[in-house]
């Protein structure tokens, strides 16, 4: 049985875990040290930890089904956080260092092409599920609604992994496991849903 | 091979060279500077005098061995450089069939002892939107065009790159229909800035680069410009390639650059080039719209794209 502290003391290794790949790309940018074209995959590598982050907090709702591991759940803010930091990099990569705020071509991209039109909303869905992650929000807002808010990471999750789908040219693998993963996520909490409605309250 | 031999231009030099090159007026054409041991630079240099403007530097031989697409070998930027270490470009035969007086399999030192390796500095755009600027080695394919002796009834070339999934990792997966087939129209394929090139930067042609032979047309998207050659084909019906098999909305036959001609992937108005911070405007036709333009006169550039 792993407790709410387990989880509460492994939380300051977790959170240098996830911050370290962003502090070492921001090195290795700055330094050179990022390949041949180094603002491709800043902007590669941000993206992707950002979409396994938004993954890994769904499953970490699902986890916390399973009785030794209902604590889990108290990793699910910093980790949704997170996921929201990494998109914010990404998204300034594209918006600094891709186009060098060029605003107008941006509004045009992103209006154009489906898979920035679907990464760009994904975007904006996030930021009412980050400005909302805090007890004093909660409370606020009480949990009812808060929780209906924070419905917003389903359509969050598969827009993401669509950004990514449609941008692959051809071996279509990875961003079709991510899909997977989300979709049997999905279906597990629609069943739990249809056969214990009483839990779903 | 040709290029090879005592004489030839080492890659060090050339990169001193990169210096020299800058600011003089050899910068907008290599060929003046090189060893004419396997370069004719008395062939028509109007055609690449041009070829080369103010603006444009050469890009490193790393940045072009290490960072390129030619899913043979891996779908990702820098798996042809990884997983190309096997590939076996001699003995290598190309065959020739189709509308042609007579079908045939020449050998590659043979076509190599019939043409003039020439160095060509070409600009190359990805359809990706980044770009690079390569010093070739190799021949117009015009000459090859005329050994093969094609029919006039031959309207169109197509170009078949070699299929061997032992050597080639990437090809074990059916990312695309392997193999992989690129097409010209006739006149394209004719086209003086049209090349088979067979090194780069003084060397062979890298195995993650086409060894032992591939195309180069500078005025359309890199996929245009099929790699490791084992069969080129003349038709009268324009043939199908790989990339507007698997997408047609996304590339079409002709796939020249075009910036005005929007893409469902990547903005075309403007490119990286490699080694770049910022990004430039992409030029019609890549910037060689004097020598090919003329081409496309009677063409929709929107449709046909």
């Amino acid at each position: 049985m792993f407790s709410t502290r387990n989880f509460n003391r492994s939380k300051p290794v977790l959170f240098i875990l996830i911050l370290f790949p962003s502090l070492l790309w921001a090195y290795q940018f700055v330094t050179g040290n990022l390949g041949v074209n180094p603002i491709e995959k800043l902007m590669d590598e941000l993206g992707l930890m950002a979409l396994r982050l938004i993954i890994i907090t769904l499953m970490i709702t699902t986890l916390s089904n399973i009785r030794t591991l209902k604590s889990i759940v108290v990793l699910r803010r910093m980790i949704g956080l997170f996921a929201f930091y990494y998109v914010c990099l990404h998204f300034s990569t594209y918006i600094v260092l891709d186009h060098f705020l060029d605003i107008q071509f941006i509004i045009q991209d992103i209006i154009k092409r489906p898979f920035i039109t679907f990464g760009f909303i994904s975007f904006l869905f996030l930021i009412p599920l980050a400005s909302t992650s805090t007890n004093n929000m909660i409370k606020r807002l009480g949990f009812k609604l808060w929780k209906k808010i924070h419905y917003l990471i389903y359509p969050v999750a598969i827009l993401a992994s669509m950004h990514f789908y449609v941008l692959v040219r051809a071996d279509k693998t990875e961003p079709v496991i991510y899909m997977g993963i989300i979709i049997l996520l999905l279906i597990h909490r629609i069943f739990k849903r249809l056969t214990r409605p009483q839990l779903a309250q | 091979m040709k290029i090879l031999g005592s004489e030839i231009t080492p890659y060090k030099t050339y990169l001193n060279r990169r210096k020299f090159i800058k600011g003089s007026l050899a910068s907008a054409m290599l060929a003046t500077v090189t060893s004419s041991a396997f370069a004719n630079h008395d062939s028509d240099l109007s055609i690449y005098t041009k070829n080369l403007n103010e603006n444009d530097k050469l890009n490193s031989y790393e940045e072009i061995t290490t960072y390129n697409n030619f899913y043979e070998f891996g779908t990702h930027k820098k798996h042809p450089h990884l997983n190309s270490g096997n590939f076996k470009p001699r003995p290598w035969t190309i065959k020739i069939d189709g509308l042609v007086k007579k079908p045939q399999t020449f050998d590659l030192e043979k076509i190599l002892s019939n043409v003039t390796i020439e160095d060509r500095v070409y600009r190359l755009r990805c359809v990706e939107a980044w770009s690079m600027v390569i010093p070739w080695q190799g021949f117009q394919l015009s000459e090859l065009i005329k050994m093969a002796e094609p029919l006039s009834s031959a309207k169109y070339v197509q170009f078949v790159t070699v299929f061997r999934p032992e050597e080639m990792p990437g090809q074990q997966k059916r990312t695309i229909i392997w193999p992989y087939r690129e097409g010209l129209r006739m006149d394209e394929a004719m086209n003086p800035l049209t090349i088979l090139a067979t090194g780069l930067y003084g060397h062979e042609m890298p195995n993650q680069n086409g060894a032992p032979i591939r195309l180069v047309v500078p005025w359309k998207y890199g996929f245009k410009s099929i790699k490791s050659i084992v069969e080129i084909r003349f038709l009268d019906t324009q043939p199908e390639t790989s990339w507007e098999t698997l997408a047609p909305w996304e590339y079409g036959f002709y796939a020249n650059v075009n910036p005005n001609v929007n893409h469902p992937r990547w903005s075309q108005g403007t490119e990286r080039r490699i080694g770049e911070f910022k990004r430039r405007e992409t030029l019609m036709f890549n910037g060689y719209e004097e020598e090919v333009a003329h081409l496309y006169k009677d063409l929709d550039l929107t449709k046909f794209y």
